[in-house]
């Protein structure tokens, strides 16, 4: 497989090809103080010489001085907005006579291209078929606006520090399948090694008439998602890690956590594999139709396991705990893997730096006797 | 019935299952049958507890009148069951009325007789008193379950 | 392509009052050609603006031309489900989850626990055996409800009692001075029954109070856990396991449940608040 060289001052003409075929180019742009996914129209859109810092409960966009494209971390966002969207109608609900009539919401199709998909980000929609379109069920909305997408990696070379993807195996390097996977090199003439994945991302670099990239470039690629994990210090011990919080549940530290946790739900809505739902009904003011529409939901909000007589977990402590097991421990038996793919976006956005990783092994620790047996 | 008899029907009750056959020769000497017809009351709340009953057939309700609301069942018995720890209990006093609800065959183990028994022969004792701890145990779990009101509508 | 998160609308064909806040619908499945089902599955019903609200199916499954719900007004959906009469359509989505093992249960004796509301996803099960009541061992059925007024299905309850080959036993948790049958909790009839307990099928459906203590009183009286089997209440809102909310461990009742073996479902009955 050839490797192929992008200069900087050509990024825009692979946006204007994917463009031009039909592709809707969902990438990394600046917005109200963060850098977050959506649909961009040129590179001028793109976070040019932007980057970040974050600690647990900050962010912070900050300049770069070498111009970098792709030079920041996760940021609030996810790719999981463009097909897991954060609300929508689902049916209309007519009442003819007395009889009632459902029609459902088409779904409009749609050709995207992620453009700078981290490791992270690339696991996360794996994680997310798996539970929308893998399982039993078959979320057919998801499914329709996932049915054509074009993914556009990059290695990422900006980790920041509430990173973890190194210990999940999710990255810093963007493991496959993608069609594309760019490495950005600031040093000397600014310019992205390009790999390609497939037919598609090959037929791209073709039509932009890319030349191959020097042995030397493709060395100093291979070194970036190398180094980027040398930088990495935040780690999740995954290994048998559901198992032992499957047998820690009523850890003290559960209620410890609870006590700093605002239940606030940050957390769930910037993980780019949370899936939750639920659905609302309006009525229109004449009352003759009605909708129902879909929305996130987060199993921090106290009715979110409503029954009859009250929630099931009305205390935060078994709130945070069902977030957190679900997350690391029940996954694995739902979907086969785990549901955290290690962007560190939760502890980021987490109002008092709450830190799954050290509340992971705090509570994992107790069980680690058991292992030994 | 003949001693004889009425020890072996007795040894047939779940409340003697498994005591030794001396121990329950010896039990049936504080032991009579007794039938109450329906709506006959089988022992009235303060009054003194003179027998405890292990029923045999029929049904008995427990019940505690509430001025306004007349006899409230808290309780019914089937056979199996028995009627009256509070006859090794002082003050010897039964709390709550207990009326039979059919046709109800009952041995009816007389309280002084049991009391000098139990004092007599601690090993009896302890197999009989054991016995009493098993059945209120089992009544208490159950009045507890019942106090929980499972079935409650809560309106949202 | 089928989406399971889509309404049909049934048209109701007959509305019964069972007690003061429960009521029954039959709906017409005539139209699609007949709602299949297996006892213990539930569906999604749909009143118009309000909502929806998980029911269990509680008719005959050998009658697939009426579909069955009996459902106890308590919330803004189930009040709204309660004004609707009959020729009103209602929306229906369904069936979901697992369903009571009543052929595991053939050639054994069964015995059904049933509190309050409980006993309507039991019904489904009950007609089932009854069916071919010769591929079963003994029949019991111990129902326990909160008053003499509560008692659901009162006239039906009164056939099954009459039957020799069903032994039945109601009881109330707060009788009137009219009652003449049981007083005290459902566990307590458990062992008034001639069960074989080694071959026993025991069906719980209940508040997960009830279940706790019924089981606990089944094994004591010799009924394998594996053969004992519960019907779990969760919030479930999609019935397909992608909306999350009827988690319960790893499991999703909707899917998963309602219906497990008292094995499964113990371990995380037994965690508070999970």
């Amino acid at each position: 497989m050839d490797i192929w060289s992008l200069p900087r001052s050509r990024l825009g003409e692979l946006i204007a090809l994917l463009r031009a075929r039909g592709y809707d180019v969902v990438g990394p742009t600046p917005r109200d103080g963060a850098i977050v996914y959506d649909s961009i129209e040129s590179d001028a859109e793109l976070p040019v010489g932007l980057g970040d810092e974050q600690s647990p409960g900050q962010y912070r966009v900050v300049p770069r001085d070498d111009g970098a494209v792709f030079g920041f971390a996760a940021g609030p966002g996810s790719f999981k907005r463009a097909f897991h969207v954060p609300e929508e109608r689902l049916y209309r609900v007519q009442r003819e006579g007395k009889t009632l009539r459902f029609v459902p919401e088409p779904v409009a199709p749609r050709k995207v291209a992620l453009l700078g998909a981290r490791g992270c980000d690339l696991s996360a929609l794996r994680v997310l078929d798996r539970v929308l379109e893998g399982d039993r069920y078959r979320d057919e909305r998801y499914a329709a606006r996932r049915s054509e997408v074009l993914l556009i990696a990059v290695h990422c070379g900006s980790p920041s520090s509430t990173c973890f993807c190194s210990s999940m195996g999710t990255g810093p390097r963007a493991g496959g399948p993608w069609d594309l996977a760019l490495t950005e090199l600031t040093s000397g003439e600014h310019r992205f090694v390009v790999e390609t994945g497939s037919p598609i991302g090959l037929a791209l670099v073709r039509e932009l008439g890319l030349l191959t990239a020097s042995t030397l470039d493709k060395i100093h690629a291979a070194k970036v998602p190398v180094v980027a994990a040398q930088r990495i210090t935040r780690r999740l011990e995954a290994d048998g890690l559901g198992a032992r919080l499957a047998k820690n549940l009523d850890h003290p530290r559960f209620a410890q956590v609870a006590e700093r946790c605002l239940a606030c739900a940050n957390c769930t809505q910037v993980c780019p594999t949370c899936f939750c739902t639920t659905i609302e009904d309006f009525t229109d003011l004449d009352g003759a139709g009605a909708e129902r529409r879909r929305r996130w939901d987060s199993c921090f909000n106290p009715e979110f396991s409503y029954i009859h007589g009250g929630p099931v977990r009305p205390s935060t402590r078994a709130r945070y705990r069902q977030w957190m097991t679900h997350k690391l421990s029940s996954w694995h038996e739902q979907f086969g893997s785990s549901g955290c793919v290690g962007c560190g976006r939760c502890i980021t956005w987490c109002p008092v730096g709450i830190d799954i990783t050290e509340e992971a092994r705090a509570i994992a620790s107790a069980g680690t006797s058991e292992k030994a047996t | 019935m003949n001693p004889e008899s009425l020890a072996r029907s007795l040894a047939q009750h779940p409340f003697c299952k498994d005591l030794t056959q001396g121990q329950n020769e010896f039990l049936a000497g504080c032991a009579k049958n007794a039938r109450y017809e329906a709506g006959e009351y089988l022992v009235r709340e303060g009054s003194l507890a003179e027998s405890l009953f292990l029923v045999r057939a029929g049904s008995v309700a427990i019940e505690s009148h509430i001025p306004g609301k007349g006899a409230v069942k808290v309780d019914t018995l089937a056979p199996g069951d028995i009627l009256g720890w509070s006859v090794l209990l002082p003050p010897f006093r039964w709390h709550l009325d207990a009326r039979a609800l059919e046709p109800t065959l009952v041995f009816a183990l007389d309280a002084n007789c049991l009391r000098g028994k139990v004092q007599a022969d601690h090993g009896f004792g302890y197999a009989f008193t054991l016995r009493l701890l098993a059945a209120a145990s089992e009544r208490l779990t159950h009045a507890r379950l019942q106090q929980l009101d499972v079935y409650k509508a809560e309106l949202g | 392509m089928t989406d399971a998160l889509l309404l049909e609308s049934m048209e109701i064909t007959r509305v019964r009052h069972e007690t003061r806040d429960t009521f029954t619908f039959d709906l017409d499945a005539r139209p699609r050609g007949g709602f299949r089902f297996a006892p213990g599955q539930f569906n999604m019903l749909y009143a118009f603006g309000l909502g929806e609200v998980p029911i269990s199916i509680s008719g005959d499954p050998l009658k697939p031309a009426v579909l069955t719900h009996t459902i106890r007004a308590v919330g803004p959906t189930t009040r709204g489900l309660e004004a609707l009469k009959k020729g009103d359509g209602v929306g229906v989505r369904g069936p979901f989850g697992t369903p009571w093992p009543v052929d595991e249960a053939q050639g054994k004796d069964v015995i059904v626990v049933a509190g309050g509301i409980g006993l309507a996803p039991l019904r489904p099960a009950i007609y089932s055996m009854l069916s071919r009541r010769q591929a079963f061992g003994k029949l019991c059925i111990a129902y326990g409800a909160r008053t003499p007024a509560d008692i659901l299905y009162e006239k039906e309850i009164e056939r099954w009692r009459g039957r020799i080959d069903v032994d039945l036993e109601v009881t109330v948790d707060r009788g009137d001075p009219d009652w003449r049958g049981h007083t005290g909790v459902v566990t307590k009839l458990l062992r008034r029954f001639e069960l074989t307990p080694e071959s026993t099928v025991a069906l719980l459906c209940g508040p997960e109070v009830m279940m706790r203590f019924a089981s606990r009183e089944l094994e004591g009286l010799g009924v394998p856990s594996a053969r004992i089997y519960v019907s779990m209440e969760r919030n479930m809102k999609c019935g397909v396991g992608s909306c999350g909310h009827c988690q319960l461990g790893p499991s999703f009742v909707c899917k998963d449940g309602p219906v497990y073996p008292l094995t499964k479902a113990e371990p995380l009955m037994g965690i508070r608040e999970l």
